[in-house]
């Protein structure tokens, strides 16, 4: 039996779109229908405008009547983390702040989708300005893994994955700063992908910290993840760091690159803390691998101990400086009441940010802070240089790196949102590769005991995304577990 | 007197481009509130800077012109810091890798008189770097509003070493800063425009001393004047507390040019913690030999090079050099009449003297003339060749100015060319010898001086038309006949 329209993946749909068998109209009804149906338990969504994806749909098949499809995800609804700006649409970031902001203008990789056709469906819940790995920081809601609605779907994007899990939308974006597309889409079972940092252009994604964020897609399969990111990768002159380079056809290279592959097993990633059913799944995969030829190499990441600590250093500096903005002077929230204007920033400030947002912003002004520079900011500096070159030496050995995304599968709701640490050590394995700035891919590779997804995260080369696709479909096309639903 | 000042200048030159140092936004003054913004200058959530390669041209070359080294490398920091005509809250800046480092600037102090050359001195710079301006607070009875028109605006600050020790230096240095950056089509550096602002840190030491005393910064000094008159100010306020026997305390003053005093604005206690770090949206600037030297070959003359040139090639007086040099526009069109004449000195005059009485009268810019470079040329050239006398040439002149005519055209029209006509000469002369016959006599006793009498009369006659030398040989042989 046919899978139901709302779970088919983004290449099927463009079939029956092509073939004319189906209209984006029937596609996006039929996703606007499922998220009325279970939002209310994932509450995936902050917002989301019906009329607009209609209006959008009926577009795309009026252009398709025309014979002027755009291309592969003309008609499919792409759902948008609340953190990239769409024209006309709230860009909230799930925070008080800008709980009435409206951008006046399209991010670039929203422009691109929206040239590529795509229908732009919905603001999708997360953790305060992509602080968090729960969602929980979310000043509107927190999600619910649709796995397991007593979980958490992980985060900081975890409206992202979890609306893709639950059939809320085919496709969504979300972006990673320390593992927050990846960590979310291996607790819910879906594909989520980091590119190369400097691959996809930041211009109108809400900077969280600047020199690690990068916008990247979630998807069911592989292909599809390819699909949404061959869209939206490129130079753009509006993003001073975007890279200029040749964007190869990734579904192209997917069919093309077969390996095998020499891939590496960083031993500082099965260490202490790796829970034993996540070990177990990743072993197997590793098994896999071996097993269809592919060399397998014992490496070391040698600073690997230092990534959670030199990533709240940079991160934090960084975002000090990047939320300064919202202040209460234009277009934020604005406390009423106010004596002056040192007044209005402190009182803004204390009501419009949450607790998370505010930790990171006193850590990162410390850091910054005369006298502190130098032993913090700058040395964090150094290692985030000795932490790309551990990357940079095992590259020079093996294609790619196979690790878990998580070192557990995803937690009860509320059960770390008391204890910062803790929560933060949920990116120990994800946080690396931002600070390297090296691509990575967490696809499903097994379930728990408790019937929740297992994530294998594959780390690659820089700009070498087609190989990352190709190892990481090599998994998918031998299991099904990119095949399974939750029931909701 | 007891004390030296010691002064140290930064500077701040707004560069004249055609759109804003990391946006798209266009540039301008006097504009509606808010006109010349787009996102990226408001700082809405999600944008990103981009740099403006033209802004970086100018900078090099005010750099080149000043004598400074160009970093092969530099990059972009942020300086963080809350206030409410900031839109990021953060200043993209240059904090320890400026683009330019090191340079010197030559001023010249005031001569004893208007007519003589005043000492001249180098000033060092420290260095140059480049950042955004911010924009403007309006302040009503009830609340403040922000125009960010301005912010975002390429800035440079220039900022020199301590080599300055009075106002009139202080005034000196400005000037010459002021006339490097117009001639090399860096910025207009109208004050009034807050194009060029500048800040002083001053303090005082017993003269002979070679230590440094604690500074105080005086901001806000907003006009040429203000500058000399704001440092004296602080100089004088610096010494009273001295000689109370008080202690100079490092802090900021903020001049106020209406009550002609200056008054404090923070303390060294409240000074800010910028926390400088670079910039993670924007990639370093490397600055290549191609690059430099792209911009090397186009680096004009300075302003004090000019007047030397002036002075010693074309042997023009000091007086006329500095009227001509200060305004590159004025220099440009000395050059290009004189080199089409032939005749520097004969075309500095007409410029210094009656092009710019007429500009004033007529209240227009030098670019708006319709008397060109051309015109004075050919002027010259109907002077030298004897076609009009100098006197002639002086009503030519202004009817150029107001058509725009050719000179040849206006003396064809109005019948104003020398007369070298001996025939109507000799009747003319012969009738001032029979009407002046005193003359003619003293003439003929010896007294040299009579002729020059009955030359005049020979002009009046020919309202001015005749040829002076012409005159003088018809009436030395009339009168040889008598």
């Amino acid at each position: 039996m046919a899978e139901t329209l709302y779970y088919r993946t983004a290449s099927d749909l463009n079939r029956e779109l092509e073939s004319k068998r189906i209209s984006s109209e029937e596609i996006v009804r039929a996703v606007i229908d499922r998220t009325r149906a279970v939002d209310e338990k994932v509450c995936a969504f902050i917002s989301f405008d019906e009329d607009d994806a209609i209006a959008q749909a009926k577009a795309s098949d009026a252009r398709r009547a025309r014979g002027e499809a755009l291309g592969p995800l003309d008609g499919i609804p792409v759902g948008i983390k609340d953190i990239m700006a769409v024209k006309g649409q709230p860009l909230t970031c799930a925070s008080r702040m800008l709980g009435k902001f409206v951008s006046p203008y399209d991010a670039t990789s929203i422009r691109k989708l929206k040239d590529a056709g795509a229908v732009v469906w919905g603001r999708l819940n997360m953790d305060e300005f992509a602080m968090g790995s729960s969602t929980e920081n979310s000043s509107v809601k927190t999600t619910a893994n649709p796995w397991n609605t007593e979980c958490i779907p992980g985060g900081s994007s975890g409206g992202s994955a979890a609306c893709v899990a639950a059939g809320e939308a085919p496709l969504s974006l979300g972006s990673d700063t320390g593992g927050s597309i990846r960590q979310p889409a291996a607790l819910c079972g879906v594909v989520g992908m980091k590119p190369t940092y400097g691959l996809v252009s930041r211009y109108g994604l809400v900077a969280f910290a600047s020199s690690l964020d990068q916008i990247g897609p979630f998807a069911h399969t592989v292909e599809d993840a390819a699909l949404l990111l061959q869209t939206i990768a490129g130079h753009d002159r509006f993003d001073s760091t975007s890279f200029k380079t040749d964007i190869p056809d990734y579904r192209t290279e997917l069919q093309r690159k077969r390996g095998p592959w020499k891939l590496g097993i960083p031993r500082e990633y099965f260490g202490e803390g790796l829970d034993p059913e996540v070990e177990k799944a990743v072993r197997a995969a590793i098994e896999f691998y071996r097993k269809e030829g592919c060399e397998i190499v014992d490496v070391s990441l040698p600073h690997s101990d230092y990534a959670v600590g030199v990533y709240y250093i940079i991160a934090t500096a960084e975002a000090s400086s990047n939320l300064a903005r919202y202040d209460g002077v234009r277009y934020t929230h604005r406390s009423t009441d106010v004596k002056d204007a040192i007044d209005l920033y402190f009182k803004t400030r204390a009501e419009g940010f949450g607790p998370e947002v505010k930790r990171r912003v006193i850590l990162g002004t410390y850091v910054l802070s005369s006298g502190y520079y130098d032993a913090y900011y700058l040395k964090a500096q150094k290692v985030r240089t000795l932490i790309r070159g551990d990357f940079l030496n095992a590259y020079e050995e093996v294609d790619a790196l196979i690790t878990p995304t998580t070192p557990a599968p995803a937690f009860r709701r509320g059960e770390k949102v008391d204890d910062p640490l803790q929560m933060y050590l949920s990116d120990i394995y994800t946080i690396s590769a931002n600070l390297a700035g090296i691509p990575g891919i967490s696809i499903p590779c097994g379930f728990s005991g408790g019937g929740l997804p297992i994530g294998l995260q594959i780390l690659g080369q820089p700009f070498k995304e087609a190989d990352l696709f190709a190892i990481a479909r090599k998994f998918e096309q031998a299991h099904d577990h990119h095949t399974r639903h939750p029931a909701l | 007197m007891k004390y030296e000042a010691v002064i140290g200048l930064e500077v701040h030159v707004q560069i004249k481009t055609e759109s804003k140092m990391f946006a798209r936004a266009g540039v301008g003054y006097g504009r509606d509130p808010n006109t010349l913004t787009d996102p990226v200058v408001l700082g809405l959530p999600g944008t990103l800077p981009v740099m403006n390669k033209r802004a970086i041209d100018k900078i090099i070359k005010a750099g080149l012109m000043l004598g400074c080294d160009i970093a092969p490398v530099c990059k972009w920091d942020r300086k963080n810091y809350f206030y409410p005509d900031s839109p990021k809250n953060y200043q993209i800046s240059q904090y320890d890798e400026p683009i330019c480092v090191g340079g010197k600037l030559e001023i010249e102090l005031p001569g004893p008189s208007r007519n003589v050359m005043g000492e001249h001195k180098l000033i060092h710079l420290t260095r140059i770097h480049l950042e955004e301006d911010v924009g403007k607070l309006n302040h009503f009875e009830n609340e403040s509003l922000v125009d960010f028109n301005r912010a975002g605006t390429p800035l440079m600050e220039i900022v020199s070493e301590p080599d300055m020790h009075s106002g009139e230096e202080a005034f000196a240095y400005l000037t010459a800063l002021k006339q490097v950056m117009i001639y090399g089509g860096i910025s207009d550096c109208d004050m009034e425009k807050g194009q060029l602002r500048c800040d002083a840190n001053i303090s005082i030491r017993p003269r002979g001393s070679e230590e440094l005393g604690v500074k105080v910064e005086l901001k806000n000094l907003n006009s040429i004047s203000g500058v000399r008159n704001g440092i004296d100010y602080e100089i004088q306020r610096q010494i009273n507390v001295v000689e109370r026997g008080e202690e100079i305390v490092q802090e900021t003053r903020r001049w106020d040019a209406d009550a002609g005093a200056a008054t404090l604005m923070r303390t060294k206690e409240m000074a800010h913690d910028y926390r400088y770090f670079p910039d993670p949206d924007l990639m370093p600037v490397r600055v290549n030999k191609e690059w430099l030297d792209g911009i090397r070959g186009g680096l004009p003359e300075l302003p004090f090079e000019k007047q030397r040139r002036y002075c010693e090639i074309y042997d023009l007086p000091y007086t006329v050099t500095s009227v001509l040099v200060p305004d590159a526009r004025l220099a440009a069109f000395f050059e290009e009449a004189s080199e089409k004449c032939g005749q520097p000195k004969a075309a500095a005059n007409w410029i210094a003297n009656d092009l710019l009485r007429e500009l004033s009268a007529a209240g227009i810019d030098i670019d708006d003339s319709k008397l060109r470079p051309d015109h004075v040329a050919r002027l010259v050239k109907l002077v030298n060749e004897g076609v009009i006398s100098n006197n002639i040439a002086k009503e030519v002149f202004v009817e150029m100015f107001k058509s725009g005519d050719r000179p040849e055209e206006l003396v064809e029209r109005k019948g104003l060319k020398q007369s070298s006509d001996t025939g109507e000469l000799t009747r003319i002369c012969g009738e001032v010898i029979a009407a002046n016959p005193r003359s003619v006599e003293d003439y003929k006793a010896g007294k040299e001086n009579a002729i020059n009498f009955l030359k005049g009369q020979v002009m009046k006659a020919t309202r001015g038309k005749a040829n002076p030398k012409v005159v003088d040989q018809v009436l030395r042989e009339e009168m040889g006949k008598l």
